[in-house]
């Protein structure tokens, strides 16, 4: 009996065809109840997207709809030849109606059983949001009536031929996206109706022709001689090299969020090595930017009197990086045997001692304790007469540590330390029977790592003018493999992906901070489960991972 | 001779082994130097031990956890904290609503009880819910990938607690049964702590019997020992992983329960800490053995309680107390790197790992 003979009864049956679009409903249900109770509506509530129609919160709450319905439209047709329009409608707006009941039925019981005692965000103004400041009965025919739409109309979007489908979404998606860069580079309260709909019509027109103009350009591109394609890459990449180079330009408040991000790009680069080429998964990868950091804190600050020396930043550069590295090594050699998980936990520990010792009132002569260490100088003071800001120059010294950076792990990753890695994280015992020393080969990668960390905490250090042992908790490791694996693991274009998106849209999006965490989480989880080679995923990981799919 | 003691010996052994004995030194060392200066008098050590027992049982609760995933399939379960902190806040709401309502007070016993049902219950289905949704479709992904995904369900849900319930650090209300203390064998114990040891002594021992006696206790062991015979067995493999979660879940509420008992205070953070000195406990005690799991909790309890006094304040470093956390993650270390076997079990962290 074949697969699809048992399918035919089943499909038959018309109960069981309508109850996976309603476990998809219920599900979305439970998704926008989770996200009304956990607060992410009510503080983004205040962001305007488009000026006076809508907010940030509330487009969240949209897109539970749209993903639902959409969702719910996909199941309706799976195993279809053709797309069935009617079902399909009808089970977005099911899912948009049962996401919408949930959503009433938590506004109508949670003032009855004083639900705000418990979940302090079930607060009048989360229900002013989910009935639109129209009061209850009002409010949530309202609701419920938006929710059937919209599941009907995501579900309309799925039966759209697929290139409409990618543009609209784009479109769609380029909307948030644009008024957030306004608002928040800017200080704009969102963007105009008209302005959006320009927007809107703009994103979706480019990503229409997009895929057909590309390929042309590639085609015309590969018919011209070796030398005239070499010339054309070479003027992409220094009107990239120029474009980047003006970026801080956009004002102080921008330089900074480069700044951040290109410590994190710097930082994930580092641990790109350790975890991404070598296989070694380092839970306590901030020991090293802390070892940088306090290095340089100890050499140039004037509070540190016992090293008998005050150095420049860039003279204490070079230590940090020395001092980093030997740290790496140092720690590496007890780790040698462990493997996996026990390394994880292990490595997580060490950077939770050197915080801790950083922090209590053992070093506190040394190292300045909870107090920490402050008038560091920065690296690249602002030249006299210039009305650029200390971000602003820092920003270059950040971009020329991620050049530095990207040479080493994209000359390390094909050279034959690179290779001895990858056999190493494919399988430790094959690679030692093929003669591959694994006490050298993972003490490499901890020293590159190492060092390369403690370059950032040196960066980290001149960028604040100060260290305290809390900037170097766990949460940064964590961070920082959110960042690489969201991108792709050993994928170097991927860490800088990863940065933008996991740092990068955080800090322009303040009143987001407290949920980051969350979203990284929900992000590492979804990842694995989905998409475990990344956004932009390195060829041979991704053949690794999925070995098993084709099998 | 030599030739055969260089072979065997690498330079790497004899780095770590110089690290061990000067840690060793400075350990013993520091513990004359306190008990010649008699620093404290004896009672101060006897109050120490008794706290570091109380504190102990609950890792050891916690451990339990640790090790039994781990025993079945072989995967650091990272959220167990989380599932610990959650029992810690279910137990905090329902002991604040029966402390409003003049319950906790009128029929202490009956409240208690309540209190660990609803954060056992809540704790367990936690930890099925990440079983099912994060863990099961990876069992047969590489080992990094479970890992990674059992941290970021770690922060989903201390941040999700967050979210829900706010940043606050909220008390622990405290019943009048459980104010000032009692004299057993001439030993003062304050009576949350004679609580918080008798609880968890008494859970225990019923996850002893549990596993070593029920059929499905030998099942969960035939699973640990070879996950494809026992379902050659006719044993329901994926039953066996949920019934693990369930109970390792409800021993973490209850020691969520006990642990904010004893401390008086929940947040969302209230899991991390606890659980990676549980993972040590359960590494110390071998990991994937229940009985070293328990021993390991009550070590590690003792250790934390009394080694910043002992050892610390003998090597004349000043607010030992603060290096506390940082001993417990030391001793995690130094027992993966000298004896990975930890006191009861097998060698795990190099050969199935």
């Amino acid at each position: 009996m074949t697969a699809t003979s048992v399918r035919v009864p089943m499909a038959a049956s018309q109960g069981n065809r309508w109850s996976p679009v309603i476990k998809i409903g219920l599900l979305g249900g439970g998704v926008a109840i989770y996200l009304a109770l956990v607060g992410i509506l009510t503080a983004l509530a205040n962001r305007m997207i488009i000026t006076k129609v809508i907010s940030l919160g509330q487009i969240i709450l949209l897109s539970v709809f749209i993903i639902f319905g959409y969702m719910a439209a996909q199941r309706a047709a799976a195993g279809q030849a053709k797309r069935p329009i009617v079902r399909c409608l009808l089970s977005g707006a099911i899912a948009g109606l049962l996401i919408s009941l949930f959503l009433s039925a938590l506004v109508v019981i949670a003032p009855i059983i004083n639900l705000r005692s418990v979940f302090i965000n079930a607060s009048p103004e989360l229900f002013d949001l989910l009935t639109l400041g129209r009061g209850v009965p009002d409010g949530l025919l309202l609701l419920i009536g938006i929710g059937v739409a919209v599941g009907a109309l995501s579900a309309g979007l799925f039966l759209l031929p697929d290139r409409l489908r990618r543009s609209v979404g784009m479109g769609l998606l380029a909307i948030p996206i644009v008024s957030i860069l306004n608002s928040s580079l800017f200080a704009g309260r969102g963007i105009s109706a008209l302005q959006a709909a320009a927007v809107f019509v703009i994103a979706l027109v480019i990503t229409f022709f997009w895929q057909p103009a590309r390929t042309a350009t590639s085609q015309r591109l590969s018919a011209l001689p070796t030398k005239q394609q070499r010339a054309v890459a070479t003027l992409a990449y220094i009107i990239l090299g120029i474009g980047v180079l003006l970026l801080p330009l956009l004002g102080p408040y921008p330089a900074e969020i480069l700044d951040t991000v290109g410590l994190y790009i710097l930082l994930g680069l580092g641990l790109n090595i350790v975890v991404g080429f070598a296989g070694l998964l380092d839970l306590g990868y901030v020991a090293f930017f802390a070892l940088g950091a306090y290095t340089v804190g100890i050499l140039t600050s004037p509070e540190i009197q016992w090293v008998g020396v005050q150095l420049t930043w860039w003279q204490a550069l070079p230590f940090a990086v020395i001092v980093g590295t030997l740290a790496g090594v140092i720690l590496g050699i007890p780790v040698l045997q462990m493997r996996g998980d026990y390394l994880a936990i292990v490595t997580l520990g060490f950077g939770e001692i050197i915080r801790l010792i950083f922090l209590s009132d053992w070093l506190k002569p040394l190292v300045g304790g909870s107090n920490g260490i402050t008038r560091i100088p920065r690296a690249l003071p602002v030249p006299a007469g210039s009305r650029l800001s200390d971000q602003q120059m820092l920003f270059y010294v950040i971009l020329a540590g991620i050049l530095v950076a990207a040479f080493i792990a994209t000359r390390l990753k094909y050279s034959r330390l690179g290779r001895n890695w990858a056999a190493m994280r494919e399988d430790e015992d094959v690679a030692q029977a093929m003669g591959i020393n694994l006490v050298r080969t993972k003490l490499m990668a901890f020293a590159t790592g190492a060092g390369l960390s403690a370059l950032s905490g040196a960066i980290f250090a001149s960028k604040l003018t100060s260290v305290y042992p809390h900037s170097f908790n766990l949460l940064v490791s964590i961070n920082i493999l959110a960042v690489i694996i969201v991108g792709g693991l050993g994928s170097i274009p991927g860490v800088i992906v990863g940065a933008l998106v996991l740092v990068g849209l955080p800090e322009l999006l303040r009143e987001f901070a407290e949920y980051r965490l969350l979203v990284y989480g929900a992000v590492l989880v979804f990842m694995m489960l989905k998409r475990p080679e990344g956004l932009l995923p390195e060829a041979r990981r991704k053949l690794e991972l999925h070995e098993a799919d084709e099998a | 001779m030599y030739q055969k003691f260089k072979r065997r010996v690498t330079g790497t052994q004899v780095v770590m082994w110089i690290i061990g004995f000067i840690i060793l030194g400075g350990v013993i060392y520091g513990a004359v130097h306190t008990l010649l200066a008699a620093t404290y008098p004896p009672r101060v050590w006897l109050d120490l031990i008794v706290f570091g027992l109380a504190q102990g049982s609950v890792y050891a609760l916690v451990a339990l956890g640790y090790t039994m995933v781990y025993g079945i399939l072989r995967m650091i379960n990272f959220a167990h904290g989380e599932v610990f902190m959650a029992g810690a806040f279910i137990g905090y709401f329902i002991a604040t609503a029966f402390d409003r309502s003049g319950f906790l007070n009128r029929y202490y016993v009956i409240a208690q009880l309540l209190i660990f049902v609803g954060a056992m219950a809540t704790s367990a289905t936690i930890a099925v819910l990440l079983e099912r949704i994060a863990y099961r479709p990876l069992r047969r992904a590489p080992r990094l990938v479970p890992l990674i995904t059992a941290i970021g369900a770690s922060f989903f849900l201390q941040y999700t607690f967050r979210g829900f319930f706010g940043s606050g650090i909220k008390s622990y209300p405290e019943p009048t049964a459980l104010k000032g203390s009692i004299t057993i064998l001439g030993i003062t114990v304050l009576k949350t702590q004679a609580l918080v040891i008798v609880a968890a002594v008494v859970m225990l021992l019923a996850l002893y019997i549990f596993v070593q006696r029920t059929k499905t206790g030998r099942a969960m062991q035939a699973v640990s020992e070879d996950k494809d015979a026992a379902a050659l067995m006719g044993i329901d493999v994926d039953r066996i992983i949920v019934i693990t979660f369930v109970v390792g879940g409800a021993l973490a509420g209850a020691a969520g329960v006990l642990f904010s008992t004893l401390f008086r205070q929940v947040f969302f953070l209230t899991g991390f800490i606890p659980g990676l000195k549980a993972f040590t406990a359960a590494v110390l005690g071998g990991i994937g053995n229940v009985t070293g799991a328990m021993l390991g909790g009550l070590f590690l309890g003792i250790a934390e309680s009394l080694f910043p006094n002992l050892v610390l304040d003998g090597l004349g470093i000043p607010a030992p107390y603060q290096l506390k956390d940082a001993l417990a993650f030391l001793m995690l270390v130094l027992v993966l790197i000298f004896r990975p076997t930890g006191i009861l079990g097998e060698r795990l962290a190099t050969k199935k790992a």
